[in-house]
């Protein structure tokens, strides 16, 4: 029974990390750009979920505050510190994106101090049950099923959807895209807008279970969520997803398994499936191999 | 390398050699005559071992054209490979034992960069970043749950070896290997893997080999940085080698410029004195670091010096330029 539990709690985890992966993976897929500043998006997003619930708010109207709050806030970062690059080297970009989560990191710390500030706890108003000795929160089932629907939702959009037709089109060839009348700020604004609604969510999942806020909750959940966007296959869509889960589930088992005064190894062990998979299929789980282009 | 290269490195950098030569001469007489005092001289060595830190993140992320997120990871292991060393080695003479522990230090490193870059190099990306990234943050937990490193409490009672010889050494040798490196058809190389690694591979580079022999020997240096740190402060704690000091390096190396040799130098220099002399601004600093970093990143990205290097031929084409525009203007 513990190991079901403890499977429970990696699809938990994996769905939130897959929500942080979509953001990734769809940037990247779009633009090129690994958004470092993506995971400390979600670390705002937390925020602004927090003060919108000090504030007296029911937690799903502050859920739709800090969705609302962080998209304009994802989008604003990407008009005003990606968009002049967007022509410069990668490098350039990069190192922008670093200066960005930085910023992001900074800030929070400035207006919200660097302490850890609790989370109003939500799993108590939902119902839980037993099996064996073990508790389980309904809330596990919900973040999965929610986590799974919004991919589900998100994968017809991008497949079906002239908006998502459009990213796809970007994707392949921005100036071709271009040339065809597409308009590339609006489909880049609209990529970011979405992986930033995403992180929002995310993070009021991922609060709701853990209940605390630092500056520095988005630091390693993206390092992960990236590391699952690579494992899935970057710019894939339900790439992101199967490597959220696959991730999720990996790491809950090696903190459920290994002695406790190891259990910060379990991050070391993430970074080994990363490395394992750039050794065996660098492209992801369902990536295909491409050629350079010249 | 024939004798005419040879010759004309000398030459162009006959400037250089003087300026490090009197370098030495003028810091380690004001030491030794007692001018400065004991923070002084502590401030010096930190430069120096940023200043190394710094051209080793530069070949990386300068001439190499790839971004390093973990350097400080690199760094621990050389200060801890070489502080358990010594620590373990009490018959060997201090001097050899030092000797012998930057060495370990560096090639452990090394191994570390090699066993990072094969992964990370295999396909095309910016996957270096987040392995190192990642790496940068693992190194820390390791070393906070490895039974010989200390723990939490981290590792005391290293020799404190590291004067101002033995880092102004270590400074020179890093400048001479880089030179000597870049100087090389190994360095034309590694800089067309950075211009266009398609065209590169294209005229017969084996680009993933040279992407992981420069990536292992900024490794080395970061390692031998350590060491010397290790040395100089006597204990070492894990925290110290987590991502702000990453972070720090690679500011330098971005304000200072990529690819800038004689930028890396003089950012080291200042961004190591002005946040120990701005006390006061020490919680603004990483917010400050990071508007830099976006600001330079657009309005200025080849960094404040750019890929200009301070030698005899660049002071002499900048006074006929100068010495031009004033003739034009009579």
């Amino acid at each position: 029974m513990y190991f079901v539990v403890q499977l429970l709690n990696g699809l938990q985890l994996g769905a939130i990390y897959a929500l942080i992966a979509l953001g990734y993976t769809m940037v990247y897929g779009v633009i090129k750009l690994i958004n470092f500043a993506h995971g400390d998006l979600m670390m705002m997003a937390a925020y602004f979920a927090l003060i919108a619930m000090a504030k007296g708010a029911h937690p799903l109207l502050a859920l739709a505050i800090s969705i609302i709050m962080t998209t304009v806030l994802g989008v604003l970062i990407e008009r005003i510190a990606y968009k002049p690059l967007r022509k410069s080297s990668r490098l350039s970009a990069l190192i922008t994106a670093i200066g960005v989560s930085l910023l992001l990191q900074n800030v929070a710390m400035l207006i919200w101090g660097s302490g850890a500030k609790t989370y109003p706890n939500l799993q108590a108003s939902l119902p839980s049950f037993n099996i064996g000795h073990n508790t389980i929160s309904s809330l596990s089932i919900i973040t999965v099923v929610l986590a799974v629907l919004v991919m589900i939702g998100l994968y017809f959009f991008v497949e079906k959807s002239k908006v998502g037709t459009a990213m796809r089109a970007v994707s392949e060839d921005m100036e071709a895209a271009e040339l065809m009348g597409i308009n590339v700020n609006h489909t880049i604004s609209a990529t970011f807008a979405i992986g930033s609604a995403l992180a929002a969510l995310a993070a009021f999942l991922l609060c709701a279970a853990y209940p605390q806020v630092t500056p520095y909750i988005g630091a390693m959940p993206g390092i992960k969520a990236f590391i699952a966007a690579v494992i899935g296959g970057i710019g894939i869509v339900p790439g992101a997803m199967v490597g959220g889960f696959i991730l999720g589930i990996i790491e809950a088992l090696t903190k459920g398994f290994i002695p406790s005064q190891y259990s910060a190894l379990s991050d070391a062990v993430v970074f080994a499936i990363l490395i394992v998979v750039l050794l065996i299929k660098p492209s992801g789980i369902f990536g295909k191999v491409q050629g350079e282009k010249v | 390398m024939d004798k005419a290269i040879r010759k004309n490195i000398l030459k162009k950098y006959s400037l250089n050699i003087v300026l490090l030569l009197l370098g030495f001469i003028l810091i380690q007489s004001l030491i030794v005559t007692g001018v400065l005092n004991s923070y002084a001289k502590q401030m010096i060595i930190l430069v120096f071992i940023n200043m190394i830190l710094t051209l080793s993140l530069n070949m990386a992320t300068g001439f190499l054209g790839e971004l390093c997120l973990g350097h400080a990871g690199f760094m621990a292991i050389g200060a801890y490979t070489a502080a358990i060393f010594t620590k373990n080695m009490p018959m060997l003479p201090p001097g050899l034992a030092f000797f012998i522990g930057i060495l370990l230090g560096m090639i452990m490193s090394g191994v570390f960069g090699f066993l990072i870059g094969v992964p990370a190099f295999r396909l095309e990306g910016d996957y270096l970043a987040i392995i190192t990234l990642a790496f940068g943050q693992i190194i820390s937990i390791f070393i906070r749950s490895l039974p010989f490193t200390g723990g939490a409490l981290g590792l005391s009672g290293i020799k404190r070896m590291t004067n101002f010889p033995w880092v102004y050494g270590a400074f020179v040798f890093t400048l001479v290997f880089i030179i000597c490196l870049m100087f090389s058809g190994h360095g034309r190389a590694i800089l067309s893997v950075r211009e266009d690694s398609i065209a590169a591979s294209s005229s017969g580079v084996n680009v993933v080999k040279y992407k992981v022999i420069t990536f292992v020997f900024s490794a080395m240096l970061a390692g031998l940085a350590g060491a010397l740190y290790a040395h100089f402060q006597g204990n070492l704690v894990p925290t110290k080698f987590d991502y702000n000091y990453s972070i720090d390096i690679m500011v330098m190396v971005v304000f200072g410029g990529m690819g800038s040799m004689t930028g890396s130098i003089l950012a080291a220099i200042i961004l190591t004195l002005v946040p120990a002399l701005l006390q006061g601004l020490a919680q603004y600093r990483m917010l400050l670091y990071a508007l830099m970093l976006i600001l330079m990143m657009i309005f200025r990205p080849d960094g404040v010096f750019g890929r200009k290097e301070l030698t005899y031929d660049w002071i002499r084409q900048t006074y006929r330029k100068i010495r031009g525009r004033w003739k034009e203007d009579a």
